[in-house]
């Protein structure tokens, strides 16, 4: 799959995947209906030729430098990591993206791609809403009509982001189905699609879906890596002892492991929603507690029963909220290349009081996962050693979500 | 001869069109589906298609995510389902059975357990909506190895290319899905139909079925002239959904619409101008 912008071309280990048909070992592929075989395959050939193509991607990183406001810094932490007493935490600003998070990147890589390939109509599956309103973002800049499905549970918890694709021109369709989130909103996406495929774009927030999917969101997403890896050199003068990112679908944390994949002594914390804790069965952590199987249009680990239907998940972020993971994050696992390791819903609300209090920095219930971990595993290293956590998103949107639990009143 | 061979060959001799009812297995109750099965049978119905009910069904219209909804909050399980075609099998030995689903519940039981356990209990084709001929490999062999077919979709979409590798790996019938959108759908012309139908005759001998989007005698009719089976399902399950407060009226009603269908299916097969 090509690359866009990637280092140096020399030989890859991991990072030659996926293979011409969308594997990472026995992960990923293209699980899908017949009729969208035929689109998926002019996507594929559109993003082979584009992602390739001087102009485009120009033209997108134009947009990631204007418009999105990259690169975005990488920040040291040093009240935090005084109070962690141990390793020195870098954070990735994401949250300083144009709309608050990471997920922008890609949708301004897709729309570009939309646009290219004559699409006037873009679709999109939302959980917590940040993909959502990434998307509608883009749309309207563009000019393309917009509809964005999201579950009926998670448009209730998360207001705001639905009055900012409203008021972005985005026609957000509540979906009733299922268990009424995120994956349910995916489905339905995926039914829009095969019913409109002649002037409809899908714009999939993460990196899971059918291939191409899961290699495109991840290469869109990978100037996150990117760019850490040239700050840390600037800063530190050397590549950073571990990344940490929180991973529902996992697109944060693959943009940012990706460019490192080849750095064997760089470990690679990839932390999923423990929810109410593993041992409830409540939580969101198939890569820790699911098996391989095939949903979505990928395979990969998966939150299911033992007649291979998916289960409810659970977790305070509605972001990690998916009983499905990316198909390159299963490989890593099984490779060993990547840890996964779960943070429960207190820790992460811990460490988004944290962060708030010793930083100045509102973090997104999500990105609390990634910083919780970091604050369980700062203390074990030692001073000069060097973590860089994805900041993958601005907390406002979480407030209402954290004021409720907490028993206040807005 | 495998059971769906005989039943087009018997068809084509008496110069008419299957007709393929599809009802998701379990719903609304697990004990109301072999009756219903053999009710269908007696309205006229040539082969049956039986859903096996999933989480998250993405190529399925609400009427038919209704029903998968329904039959798991009945409790149903591909062991359920296998067992309803053991147990219809005692009834009937010569209508053809095919299991329609999506992949994971098949994968979770693994594939050659679950060919086997459906060989043995009577089915005859198996219809995964999410498995493409290119991720198929292993799960063709073990259906294979226990003789079952495997039904492949064809859509408005495929391409030559793919019609012809399709054709090349199909067994049974190919099933021509009608329109660009989900079960249930109203957009069907059948014109297109038409056209690609003949198309998808030029690369293979077997039988075609068209689904997805017909919902009355006179669809159904129409879309008999051109192929050579037409499936139902939409318009059962939206039935059986009206009569969730009286099940046991579910297969005399059902019968009745199916019935229906097949008088004027064969209505128009006699009709010289008709095709």
């Amino acid at each position: 799959m090509a690359r866009l912008l990637n280092e140096p071309p020399e030989e890859r280990l991991l990072g030659q995947l996926p293979d011409a048909r969308g594997h990472f070992g026995p992960y990923g592929g293209c699980f899908v209906a017949e009729t969208l075989m035929g689109p998926i395959r002019e996507l594929k050939e559109a993003y082979a030729l584009y992602a390739r193509d001087p102009e485009f991607l120009a033209e997108f990183h134009q947009d990631l430098k204007h418009y999105v406001g990259r690169p975005s810094p990488l920040y040291l932490a040093e009240r935090w990591t005084k109070k962690l007493g141990g390793a020195r935490i870098y954070l990735k600003r994401e949250d300083l993206n144009h709309t608050g998070a990471h997920k922008v990147n890609n949708t301004v890589g897709q729309a570009l791609l939309a646009k290219r390939m004559g699409k006037t109509r873009i679709i999109a599956e939302t959980g917590a809403g940040q993909h959502g309103v990434a998307t509608a973002t883009v749309a309207a800049r563009l000019g393309l009509e917009c509809v964005v499905y999201m579950g009926e549970e998670d448009i209730h918890r998360q207001a705001p982001n639905v009055f900012r694709m409203k008021l972005l021109g985005a026609k957000v369709v509540s979906v009733t189905s299922g268990s009424k989130t995120l994956k349910d909103a995916l489905n339905e996406a995926m039914r829009d699609w095969v019913t409109n495929i002649d002037n409809t774009y899908y714009i999939i927030g993460t990196v899971a879906g059918p291939h191409p999917y899961p290699a495109m969101v991840r290469d869109f997403n990978s100037v996150i890596g990117r760019e850490a890896r040239e700050q840390i050199l600037e800063q530190a003068g050397r590549l950073p002892d571990a990344l940490i990112a929180c991973v529902g679908g996992g697109s944060n944390a693959m943009g940012l492991f990706y460019p490192f994949i080849d750095d064997s002594e760089v470990a690679l914390y990839g932390v999923e929603a423990g929810g109410d804790g593993i041992e409830t069965g409540r939580h969101a952590a198939p890569l820790t507690a699911g098996k391989p199987g095939v949903l979505h249009g990928n395979r990969t680990y998966l939150m299911e029963d033992v007649d291979g239907q998916i289960i409810p998940t659970h977790s305070i972020s509605a972001g990690l909220d998916y009983p499905g993971v990316g198909p390159e994050h299963a490989w890593l696992k099984d490779t060993g290349r990547a840890q996964y390791v779960t943070i429960d819903d207190r820790e992460a609300l811990a460490a988004f009081h944290d962060l708030t209090r010793t930083e100045g920095i509102i973090p997104a219930l999500e990105s609390a996962h990634a910083l919780a971990q970091a604050g369980k595993l700062a203390p074990t290293m030692r001073g000069d050693d060097i973590i860089v956590v994805s900041l993958s998103g601005r907390g406002d949107k979480d407030i209402q979500t954290v004021a409720a639990i907490e028993g206040m009143d807005l | 001869m495998s059971r769906i061979a005989a039943t087009f060959a018997r068809l084509r001799a008496a110069n008419h069109q299957g007709l393929i009812p599809f009802i998701t297995a379990g719903d609304p109750s697990i004990e109301v589906t072999v009756p219903l099965m053999h009710a269908l049978v007696e309205a006229g119905a040539n082969m049956v298609e039986l859903g096996v009910p999933f989480s998250d069904p993405m190529a399925d219209g609400p009427v038919i995510q209704r029903a998968s909804e329904r039959a798991l909050h009945a409790g149903t399980n591909l062991g359920h389902v296998l067992e309803m075609v053991r147990e219809f099998r005692q009834r009937n030995a010569d209508t053809p059975v095919i299991l329609m689903g999506y992949l994971n519940p098949f994968e979770i039981a693994g594939y050659d357990a679950f060919a086997k356990a459906a060989a043995d209990a009577g089915v005859d084709g198996v219809l995964t909506v999410d498995l493409p001929p290119e991720e198929a490999g292993e799960f063709l062999a073990a259906v294979r190895s226990n003789h079952l077919d495997l039904i492949f979709l064809l859509a408005p979409t495929s391409d030559e290319a793919r019609i012809r590798r399709i054709c090349d790996t199909a067994s049974g019938f190919v099933y021509y899905v009608s329109l660009k959108g989900v079960t249930g759908a109203s957009n069907l012309d059948v014109v297109s139909v038409a056209e690609k139908v003949k198309e998808i005759k030029r690369f293979t001998q077997l039988p075609v079925g068209v689904g997805f989007g017909i919902s009355d005698g006179k669809t159904a009719a129409e879309i008999a002239t051109v192929s050579d089976a037409v499936v139902v399902g939409s318009v059962l399950v939206k039935a059986i959904e009206s009569m969730l407060d009286r099940p046991q009226e579910i297969p005399k009603t059902l019968a009745a619409v199916v019935a229906d269908m097949r008088q004027a299916m064969d209505a128009s097969a006699e009709t010289p101008a008709a095709g």
